[in-house]
């Protein structure tokens, strides 16, 4: 009866997980959605401590407590420009829960494994659903194991370096140790070779060793990624975390686990093929780092970037009516969402028509920077996908750009040599004016020129993001 | 230094080279201003209005000339300014070197430096010191207000109480700047407004400034404005016979004719003949902006306005710009501190003529007591060479239909492919896997199914949301910690309790962050 009990709650669970995914669909029914989630997992976590197989239920309680208080510390004061870093930082977590457990089982597997069959029969919970096991059984369960720990593994330091990076606390620029991309399809034979000879030896050397491998892989792919393919990492590793879960939910024979797994895993795999077609390169290119060589010389700018003072914005924003807002991570880096959301509004009381245009790689991970406006007040009904915005552009007075670079830039659709060609991008150059936002004269991630800066409407609006919106606030009242 | 400006000398002449605005900025650069009194009077600046901006005002122009480092001016110097000329001063002013070679001798002789502003090239970094385009938008303009003052009638049609009235047609020969400036300024007053240029390119452009392009049937290749600097070519013979053909054809309708055509380094070409001028309706207007190269109208007098035997009235002055004085100063002034700008790269209040500069090498025309015009040609085309343009076929319906039912089986294809691969897969590994595997793998592979489908439906703008929800439920890993903490070794309790703690974490950190991000997004 109570392993009955323990399924149907697994059901109502997966199927709150489901509700609370789908609630993401809108603003509003996400609100209503986040609570099933939260429902569910109290509901999973509840059934399976009442259930077969547990023990130590203090213990248990008592670790979940501490852990959900440093959780709820950690919610409570991040802030919203540091959410990319938490957001790895957790999933180096979960990476790292895949691989204890894994290892657990591997523990509780060789255990089992070694007592006599009187003894196995009177095991129960975890050692005695693998008591039951048959040796076809036993086997698919390490290959299981073995993916759960690998990915979890990859996942782990893969996050760690994501959140180091995003962090500033290791260089986001792209690195990689010698030998390249090399050491890590040797380290990925390892594994192969490991998962052959665990598979048939069933010892822990394999394992461990494979661990090491898979600490390593995610280790040197992550550093070989620059920082503003931070996107498609982040959505990446969300993807692991879950396949992660998945394996182990397989090897646990725990169909929830398999579930949300699954959930999550595609959720994270959408997220990365999405965030790929927003910068037109292939997921391979983007993990394996690097932008894709030029097939031939760029186009020749003409021109120059023509700078523009606090008092020619004012007035040009004072006389325009409609406005778009391209934000991107320099807004971030300046922390100037709030000046930006307090322009918006004193333009927007004076009956003008102010809306942002969001890329989907703006930022440094997916909806950062919808996030970020929110936070500062910004209503969501004038933050505008790129698709929705982009035909608006023509018929816009000014388009502000603010520390966005490579996704406003023309040569994406003019130079079929650019490194970036096909890119969809922002087409704010349509805009009868355009002011750009910048500390200097540099180049944006991709290191190529920015042809739009040198367009006869645009303007270079030079300083910290931040201090130039606030110099622009001064005079616009 | 000290930059000064003269009163003009030239007769009628109203315009100013130095505005109070540009003072001010000019003072931002390091310089003094100074200005002859009177000198903007012809334009309504006052002295009192220049000693405001912190310019001086000198009695006399012999004061000026020998204060002043740096002279500017609008109208090429006459020979008693020449002679108030000195050593090392510079002189920023129009020149027309070609067609005063004596000038620029007598100036390189008495060692000043020249800058020509109507020598500026036409690059577009240096569009906003192209005092010839400034010049010739007020042209442009004033042409139609010129017109609509001698014509008797609406630009607009009317529909009054009293009966109604037809729009005027304009027509609009040449559409280089003026002639744009003159487009736009018809369109804005409501006349239907025709355009025609011999360059195909500029249609969009004409297009763009809501007039209608007149296009000649002609099949000879146009050559690119490109290849002459944005300047038009001269034509054949045979386009100019059809040319005219086209333009006899218009000229009983048309109501006000403008033209600007204009080869550099030639005299106008004769478009609108007596003939043409013969048929308009008596009242019409033509007014021609090529006068001064002896007009694209035969019947053209420069600077006069003259009526046709048949009452059409034909304006042929040259002095446009001067005619709006305030307007062509402002600009002017503008555009000449803006030459300045580039002058002074130190922004320390001395110029600095570097010859290695496209811009200021090809406007200077006399340095260090010698001339250095023509200059070299420029290292930077003018203009990109149009690409050649293919306009998208336009799609019969039945071809589109065609196409979208190509997509469509394409797409079916694509689909059925995937799916046959996907259950393939999945019996294949039905074969070997038992029984209690493939129960787990099912609910997997629906999962993934249903994850897909729900994920899609996810707004772009709650993406991070979802990746700190998912982040949240992918803790789910703890129910395996939970299972196994129990049972088993201290090393398993061990491992076991750091999962529980490590998604104890995850999970409240991961939905309460959600909530409050959610909880941000609001509806203005």
């Amino acid at each position: 009866m109570e392993f009955g009990f323990t399924t149907a709650a697994y059901v109502v669970a997966a199927v709150l997980f489901i509700l609370s995914l789908g609630g993401l669909s809108g603003q509003e029914s996400a609100k209503r959605a986040v609570w099933y989630g939260i429902v569910g997992m109290a509901l999973a976590v509840a059934a399976t401590l009442i259930g077969p197989g547990s023990g130590l239920w203090l213990l248990s309680l008592l670790l979940l407590a501490a852990g959900g208080t440093i959780g709820f510390v950690v919610a409570k004061r991040v802030q919203m420009t540091e959410m990319p870093q938490l957001v790895a930082a957790m999933h180096s977590l979960v990476g790292l829960a895949a691989v204890f457990v894994g290892y657990n089982a591997h523990f509780e597997l060789m255990r089992v494994l070694a007592m006599d069959d009187a003894a196995r029969a009177t095991l129960d919970g975890f050692a005695g659903l693998l008591a039951h096991k048959t040796l076809v059984e036993v086997n698919i369960l390490r290959v299981e194991l073995f993916l759960g720990v690998f990915i979890g593994a990859v996942t782990f330091t893969g996050s760690v370096i994501a959140y180091g990076k995003l962090a500033g606390k290791v260089s986001s620029a792209a690195k990689k140790l010698p030998g390249g991309h090399l050491l890590n399809a040797g380290a990925a034979a390892l594994s192969a070779i490991c998962l052959i000879w665990y598979f048939n030896s069933g010892g822990f050397f394999p394992l461990f060793l494979m661990t090491l491998a898979a600490l390593f892989i995610g280790y040197h792919l992550i550093m070989g990624i620059g920082g503003a393919d931070m996107p498609v990492v982040v959505s990446m590793l969300n993807s692991y975390s879950g396949w992660a879960a998945a394996a182990i939910g397989f090897s646990l024979g725990n169909d929830l686990l398999i579930v949300v797994g699954a959930l999550v895993g595609s959720s994270g795999a959408i997220l990365s093929y999405i965030m790929c077609k927003a910068m037109n390169r292939s997921f391979v290119s983007v993990i394996l780092g690097g932008f894709g060589g030029t097939t031939g010389p760029a186009q020749e700018i003409e021109g120059e970037m023509i700078a523009i003072d606090a008092d020619g914005v004012a007035s040009a924003l004072d006389e325009a009516d409609s406005i778009i807002i391209v934000p991107g991570y320099g807004m971030a880096v300046a922390q100037a969402q709030q000046a930006v959301s307090e322009l918006t509004k004193r333009l927007r009381d004076k009956g003008k028509e102010v809306r942002f245009g969001i890329h989907p790689v703006a930022g440094r991970l997916p909806g950062h920077m919808n996030v970020l406006l929110a936070e500062a007040k910004v209503p969501y009904d004038i933050v505008l996908e790129m698709d929705e915005i982009n035909e608006d552009f023509p018929s816009t007075d000014v388009s502000i750009i603010i520390g966005s670079n490579d996704i406003v830039n023309p040569a994406a659709q003019d130079d079929p040599n650019s490194p970036i060609a096909g890119m969809p991008v922002l087409e704010v150059w349509k805009a009868k004016q355009t002011f750009v936002l910048k500390r200097g004269q540099g180049t944006g991630y991709s290191g190529i020129e920015n042809p739009l800066f040198f367009k006869e409407n645009t303007r270079m609006y030079y300083g910290d993001a931040k201090e130039s919106v606030n110099a622009l606030l001064s005079r616009i009242s | 230094m000290i930059i000064g400006a003269p009163k003009e000398i030239h007769e009628g002449e109203a315009r100013v080279a130095l505005t109070p605005q540009s003072a001010q900025l000019l003072a931002k650069l390091g310089y003094q201003c100074v200005v002859e009194s009177g000198a903007g009077a012809g334009a309504r600046f006052s002295d009192d209005a220049y000693r405001e901006a912190g310019v001086e005002v000198v009695p006399t122009a012999a004061e000026l000339w020998a204060k002043a480092d740096v002279v500017v001016k609008v109208r090429a110097p006459e020979p008693s300014e020449v002679d108030q000329t000195r050593e090392g001063q510079t002189l920023i002013s129009f020149i027309a070197p070609a067609q005063n070679p004596d000038l620029l001798e007598s100036l390189s002789v008495r060692g000043v430096t020249t800058i020509a502003m109507d020598m500026v090239p036409r690059i577009s970094r240096a569009q906003k010191m192209d005092a010839l385009s400034s010049m010739a938008n007020i042209a442009g303009y004033r042409a139609v207000i010129e017109a609509g003052n001698n014509f008797g009638r609406f630009f607009t049609g009317q529909v009054t109480a009293a009966g109604k009235v037809p729009p005027a047609k304009v027509l609009i020969v040449g559409a280089g700047v003026a002639g744009l400036a003159a487009i736009g300024t018809a369109t804005s007053l409501g006349a239907i407004t025709y355009a025609f240029d011999v360059r195909p390119e500029v249609a969009e452009q004409i297009e763009s400034m809501g007039a209608e392009f007149v296009y000649l049937d002609f099949e000879e290749a146009q050559q690119d404005g490109a290849a002459t600097g944005g300047y038009a070519a001269p034509s054949s013979p045979e386009f100019r016979e059809k040319q005219l053909e086209k333009f006899r054809e218009l000229a009983p309708e048309m109501d006000i004719v403008i033209t600007t055509a204009l080869i550099p380094g030639r005299d106008a070409p004769k478009l609108w003949l007596e003939d043409m001028v013969l048929a308009m309706k008596p009242g019409s207007v033509v007014v021609d902006l090529a006068a001064e190269k002896g007009g694209n109208c035969d019947l053209t007098v420069m600077d006069q306005k003259v009526v046709s035997e048949n009452g059409v009235t034909i304006v042929g002055y040259t002095d446009f710009p001067s005619r709006m004085a305030a307007q062509a100063s402002t600009l002017y002034g503008n555009n000449i501190r803006h030459m300045m700008d580039d002058l002074t790269p130190e922004k320390d209040g001395v110029p600095f003529v570097n010859m290695e500069d496209d811009v200021i090498r090809g406007a200077t025309v006399t340095h260090e007591a010698a001339i250095t015009f023509p200059p070299p040609p420029p290292k930077v085309a003018a203009i990109a060479a149009q690409k050649p343009k293919e306009k998208p076929k336009e799609l019969t319906p039945a071809e589109r239909r065609s196409q979208e039912v190509a997509a469509f089986q394409k797409q079916t294809r694509q689909q059925v492919t995937l799916l046959a691969v996907g259950a393939a897969i999945l019996l294949g590994v039905g074969l070997v896997a038992p029984a209690s595997f493939m129960q787990h793998f099912i609910v997997f592979v629906l999962a993934v199914f249903v994850g897909f489908q729900v994920i899609w439906g996810v707004a772009h703008s709650l993406h991070t949301p979802l990746m700190a929800v998912t982040n949240a439920i992918s803790s789910i890993i703890i129910l395996g910690a939970l299972m196994q903490i129990g049972s088993g070794s201290f090393l398993v309790i061990l491992l076991a309790g750091l999962s529980v703690f490590m998604a104890g974490i995850n999970i409240f950190g991961g939905f309460l962050v959600t909530r409050r991000m959610l909880a941000m997004f609001q509806k203005s």
